[in-house]
């Protein structure tokens, strides 16, 4: 059997709206059968994975939580990957964004003032972009590739973040544990309702998405975003700089990855730990795929993904499969994702035997 | 005391070297694969659990190429069968690999592996200063060189290695001429598997003998960098390889000196001496320009 593509005179819009779906459904079964072979129900597996998160206010709640960093990561990616700039260092550039965020709770813990708390968010979106800064920088002065050294700096950023809690910002009254004091409450994102956990991130992880949406769609600088990504040259002949669009990516996607960092570290931990992130960075990336880089589709793919993370969790407790699972399922939706897109552009002929087609033509 | 340092610098850099080689061929096809952290952790957990399970390290050496092949043939699917996009695929290939090792891996977290014993060549490993260093090692060690040697001799000397290299640099004229692009990459391909495989059969059996999630710890990354910094060939890459193993044994010595440096600051050394690495080697546009494989990371779909 041999698989040949034509291209299609026109992407296909049955195929945008329905290739994510059918990427999830493909994973699905792929679960299934993992969970099968793991010698579990399935469908059990599958229930426990992606159903009962689902059903409690608690846990809608932590699906908010877990869905805010990811939609607000993923939203800055897509305009980076849409204009063609490789930003996969967003786990660093969140990293960096919790602890510039932190600098005033930590170094101030005594100062209960009602504007601690916005510059906070501030001082976090300026790490963040600051951290994606270096690529940008090194990328337009120096021609360095952005994905290899966005990706070094996660590792840097882990670092610091590790040295800074267990040393100068370790709470001395802390037990030896390596974490910061409790910020006082003023530093404490609040939370939207009085049902459950869920803080304000989520509200900011919609309006950036909302925002993002209007500006790819009706404002000159997306259309710079999405000509310049599918060709330099013809955005130059525009007028547009490849160059500014480098920095203008990086750096929204480095504020939004910060401020990411920041909300976590105040609405979710409370303190500041060694370890502030299960890899939200780059489940980004993930997200930003499965929702086509569209920043309205990237809400709802970013709530798949948490359900992915509460579902490992809840799987784990109730039928006693590791959490590692969750990876693994994130994983898969990506290729399914990235094989489905496919069929937006073109059509899959499927071709039996050995006769090819240009010769029963000719 | 300088023999033992020696010693554990080239067991730093084998695994480097090796899967910088293999992302260099597949690479020199046009084929930009960012998966290389995946297929290696893929390789570790293949390798350790096949040393466990049967018993015998050799066998554990071939489960990881084994294992990193397969594994890169998913790449090759979407890439070349499907024409996804390389990037996306190759952060998919990674995402994929450190979840699908971590799950296979689960129940040999805390096994004490079977290490690789040296293979001492006779004669040549009682020679003076180097004999011991550089003869009486495992077989990665001696793959590597060989890989070296063998590559290098391929792709520049070779019939088919003018064809690799033709279709990377430009996979339209190459289609023209009657080669196959797309089998010739999927070869390419998997051979870039079969090495980040061997690379991380290497950490699981000889490096550190045990099954550590993740234990791959960004090296694949560094493979990637080696191969810009190598300029696409050969031998510069087991030069680069050598630096930075130099560099992770040199931070690491350092940390048990305690020279009252914070040892995070000596561990992020090898992540930011890569970051200078990129600057140095690719500040010079034009230089970037004539070694970069001109078709690399674009996608070909044949015409008929």
């Amino acid at each position: 059997m041999r698989i040949e593509l034509q291209k299609r005179a026109r992407v296909s819009t049955l195929f945008s709206i329905v290739s994510p779906i059918l990427a999830l459904a493909l994973t699905l079964v792929f679960g299934g059968i993992m969970f099968w072979l793991l010698g579990k129900s399935p469908l059990g597996a599958l229930h426990s994975f992606f159903i009962e998160p689902l059903l409690e206010v608690w846990s809608l709640h932590e699906l908010a939580i877990k869905a805010a960093p990811l939609i607000l990561i993923g939203v800055g990616l897509a305009v980076c990957y849409r204009s063609n700039n490789w930003n996969i260092g967003a786990e660093g550039q969140f990293t960096i964004g919790a602890i510039t965020g932190s600098i005033l709770p930590v170094l101030n813990p005594d100062w209960h003032s009602p504007l601690i708390l916005p510059l906070m968010l501030v001082m976090g979106m300026l790490g963040g972009a600051l951290y994606a800064g270096i690529p940008a920088l090194l990328k337009t002065r120096f021609n360095t590739n952005e994905i290899l050294t966005s990706l070094m700096l996660v590792y840097i950023a882990q670092l610091f973040l590790d040295w800074l809690v267990r040393g100068p910002w370790r709470d001395p009254q802390g037990y030896n544990f390596p974490q910061t004091k409790s910020f006082q409450i003023e530093a404490v994102l609040p939370e939207i309702l009085a049902s459950g956990r869920a803080h304000w991130a989520f509200i900011f992880a919609i309006v950036a998405a909302i925002a993002l949406w209007f500006m790819m769609r009706f404002m000159l600088k997306g259309f710079e975003v999405s000509v310049l990504g599918q060709s330099e040259r013809a955005g130059r002949f525009a007028g547009f700089s490849a160059r500014k669009m480098v920095w203008f990516s990086m750096l929204l996607s480095g504020a939004l990855a910060g401020l990411a960092g920041i909300s976590e570290v105040s609405g979710s931990i409370g303190h500041v730990q060694p370890s502030i992130s299960p890899g939200y960075g780059f489940t980004a990336i993930i997200v930003a795929f499965l929702g086509r880089l569209n920043p309205l589709g990237i809400i709802a793919s970013g709530l798949v993904l948490a359900l992915t993370y509460l579902g490992g969790e809840a799987a784990q407790l109730s039928i006693g499969i590791s959490d590692k699972v969750s990876r693994v399922f994130q994983g898969l939706l990506l290729f399914f994702v990235l094989s489905c897109d496919t069929l937006i552009h073109y059509r899959i002929r499927l071709h039996f035997g050995r006769t090819r087609p240009a010769e029963v033509a000719g | 005391m300088f023999e033992a340092i020696l010693l554990t610098v080239i067991t730093a850099s084998t695994p480097l070297v090796i899967a910088a080689l293999g992302e260099l061929v597949t690479e020199r096809a046009g084929v930009l694969n960012l998966g290389v952290e995946g297929m290696m952790i893929m390789g570790a957990v293949c390798a350790f659990a096949t040393a466990q399970l049967t018993g015998s390290p050799y066998l554990g050496i071939l489960g990881g190429i084994l294992g990193g092949g397969l594994f890169s043939l998913l790449f090759g699917f979407l890439t070349l069968t499907l024409v996804a996009n390389q990037v996306a695929t190759g952060l998919a290939l990674t995402i994929l690999g450190l979840g699908l090792s971590g799950q296979i891996g689960e129940s040999f977290v805390g096994q004490s592996g079977i290490k690789l014993q040296p293979i001492a060549i006779p004669f040549l490993s009682q020679l003076p200063l180097v004999g011991r260093v550089l003869f009486a090692q495992d077989l990665t060690f001696y793959l590597s060189i060989a890989l070296v040697i063998g590559i290098s001799w391929f792709l520049f000397k070779s019939r088919a290695g003018l064809k690799v290299r033709a279709i990377g640099d430009n996979h339209g004229s190459a289609h023209a001429l009657g080669i196959h692009v797309i089998r010739t990459r999927y070869l390419a391909v998997l051979f870039g598997g079969a090495c980040a495989g061997l690379a991380g059969a290497q950490l699981s059996l000889v490096y550190t003998p045990q099954w550590v999630e993740n234990m791959s710890a960004g090296r694949g990354w560094i493979a990637l960098a080696l191969v810009v910094f190598a300029s696409w060939r050969p031998w510069r890459v087991l030069a680069g390889g050598y630096l930075f193993g130099a560099v992770t044994i040199g931070q690491l010595h350092a940390q048990a000196f305690g020279l009252g440096v914070p040892s995070q600051l000596l561990s992020a050394l090898p992540y930011a001496a890569t970051i200078v690495v990129l600057i140095i080697i690719s500040h010079n546009r034009r230089t970037t320009l004539i070694n970069t494989p001109a078709s690399l990371g674009k996608p070909f779909v044949p015409e008929r």
